[in-house]
């Protein structure tokens, strides 16, 4: 009432705006890539000559706050030697419907046998399905994510950008 | 050959069909428009650039479960969202859209009924659809139910008397009551919105508030108070007083287009797309306002009602008459 005329000069702004181009990110269409230290998904890494790099310690399942990681180990022999190391996990389980993604596993893990991966899509229709088993976490991920290029974050330039 | 009953009977068919479907695709230009506005796209995941979406919407309404609280008056707690879709419709058959036509060899009026006293019919039919809105909230048997519908009624109640007293001057320029014979006038003579600037301004003013839409919206107040008087409704009963809402807005554009741009009068002879095309650029004005304009406090509505709008129409009525009768 007292400035009819920023009130008006407010109208144009609005006016405006219709002319320009929605900043909307249309999801499933358009995946944004994903920061390159994203903690996702887990991975568990293997060495070269195939053997497993965990070695059923449990160390990642002491340090997990959500206490999602159920790891059982078993003694390596001659004949079934499965990780490097003298045990090996006979069951290593991941509830992901308990899962935070805080990556304390991964800080914990002496010999960076597992890893958060970038995938995020792992929405399940039955929460049995998120308990993921160790054959699931040993595979290569199926979905492939996009990651921003590394260099663009991990350089002293700021991680914030005008367009992102 | 005289008109026969039967057909405005097809023609109030034709024009509540027409009034839906507008008001409709009207939810549908909203949240496109306020979308845009605000750099999103809106709806558009249902059919080509959403445009299925109002169709998504009342499927999901008729279909949700319309609970009840066990201690709601029955008859007026379902007949309250009818009675407001009700008046909000009626209301329209009295907009003229056409010059009327004459098909076959019966003369079609371009409205429903031609009544000598219609804006008086507007005005009355709206004072009643305010009861669907206080019987909805006091018959739902909640305090909080009925301090909306208290907030509401005050509302409506005190921008009804700027609202009418705004088409004083029109009423007196255009020497009828009867919609018809104003829009004829004002193809003869000339827009009314020219003469009647300030009353055209006060009507729209007052409308926004009659129609319950930002800035006035306290009545629903989404951001704070989140609803008032429609608390206790569900599913298509809730529905219906959202249609109501809506269709109130598309009558009164229809009435401010018929009372202020000449109705369907304009150049090129095209009728009823003249009404049309106004209805249509007026509605989105309705929209950019509710996209510019915060929420006012509930003084400053009381305030802006009782010491700005209702002087100033009374004052633009009086100067009417005078000059009315000078000449």
């Amino acid at each position: 009432m007292t400035q009819p005329l920023s009130t008006l000069k407010g109208f144009g702004v609005t006016f405006k705006q219709i002319l320009k181009k929605p900043i909307t990110q249309q999801y499933p269409e358009y995946k944004r890539p994903v920061y390159p230290r994203f903690r996702g998904r887990h991975r568990l890494w293997k060495h070269e000559n195939g053997l497993e790099k965990c070695v059923g310690c449990s160390l990642c399942a002491a340090a997990c706050p959500a206490d999602c990681i159920r790891v059982v180990a078993a003694e390596n022999t001659p004949d079934n030697r499965v990780s490097a190391g003298e045990r090996y996990a006979r069951i290593y389980e991941i509830n992901m419907s308990r899962c935070i993604f805080c990556g304390y596993c991964e800080l914990a893990c002496p010999f960076d046998a597992i890893t958060l991966g970038n995938e995020f899509e792992i929405s399940e229709y039955n929460r049995d399905d998120q308990i993921y088993t160790k054959d699931m976490l040993l595979a290569e991920p199926i979905k492939q994510v996009p990651v921003a290029d590394r260099d663009l974050f991990d350089t002293p330039i700021p991680f914030y950008r005008s367009d992102s | 050959m005289r008109e026969p009953w039967w057909i405005a009977i097809v023609e109030a068919v034709v024009i509540v069909n027409l009034v839906m479907v507008t008001f409709a695709y009207l939810t549908w230009l909203e949240r496109k428009g306020l979308g845009r506005i605000q750099l999103r796209y809106g709806p558009n995941r249902a059919g080509p650039f959403g445009l299925l979406q109002p169709i998504a919407d009342l499927v999901k309404l008729v279909r949700k479960e319309a609970f009840a609280p066990s201690s709601a008056i029955d008859a007026p707690y379902i007949l309250a969202p009818v009675i407001a879709l009700f008046t909000a419709l009626a209301a329209f058959s009295v907009i003229p859209w056409g010059p009327g036509w004459h098909i076959y060899h019966w003369d079609v009026q371009g409205e429903v009924v031609n009544v000598p006293i219609a804006l008086i019919l507007v005005f009355a039919l709206g004072s009643l659809g305010i009861y669907g809105f206080i019987v909805g909230g006091w018959a739902s048997e909640s305090k909080f139910s009925l301090l909306g519908s208290m907030r509401t009624c005050a509302q409506l109640v005190s921008y009804e008397v700027s609202l009418a007293l705004s088409v004083l001057g029109v009423v007196l320029l255009g020497r009828s009551l009867s919609l018809v014979d104003i829009v004829h006038r004002q193809g003869e003579l000339l827009p009314f919105a020219a003469p009647q600037f300030v009353g055209m301004l006060v009507f729209f003013f007052a409308g926004i508030a009659e129609t319950s839409r930002a800035p006035f919206d306290l009545p629903e107040a989404d951001t704070e108070l989140v609803a008032g008087y429609h608390t206790e409704y569900s599913g298509m009963r809730w529905g219906l007083f959202q249609t109501a809402e809506y269709v109130n807005l598309i009558t009164l554009s229809g009435l401010m287009v018929t009372l202020f741009f000449a109705g369907w009068h304009g150049p090129w002879h095209l009728g009823p797309l003249w009404f049309v095309l106004k209805l249509l650029a007026l509605l989105f004005v309705f929209i950019w306002v509710r996209a510019t304009l915060p929420r006012l406090r509930y003084d400053q509505l009381m305030r802006f009602g009782w010491k700005v709008l209702l002087p100033v129409a009374t004052v633009n009525a009086v100067i009417t008459a005078l000059v009315v009768a000078a000449t």
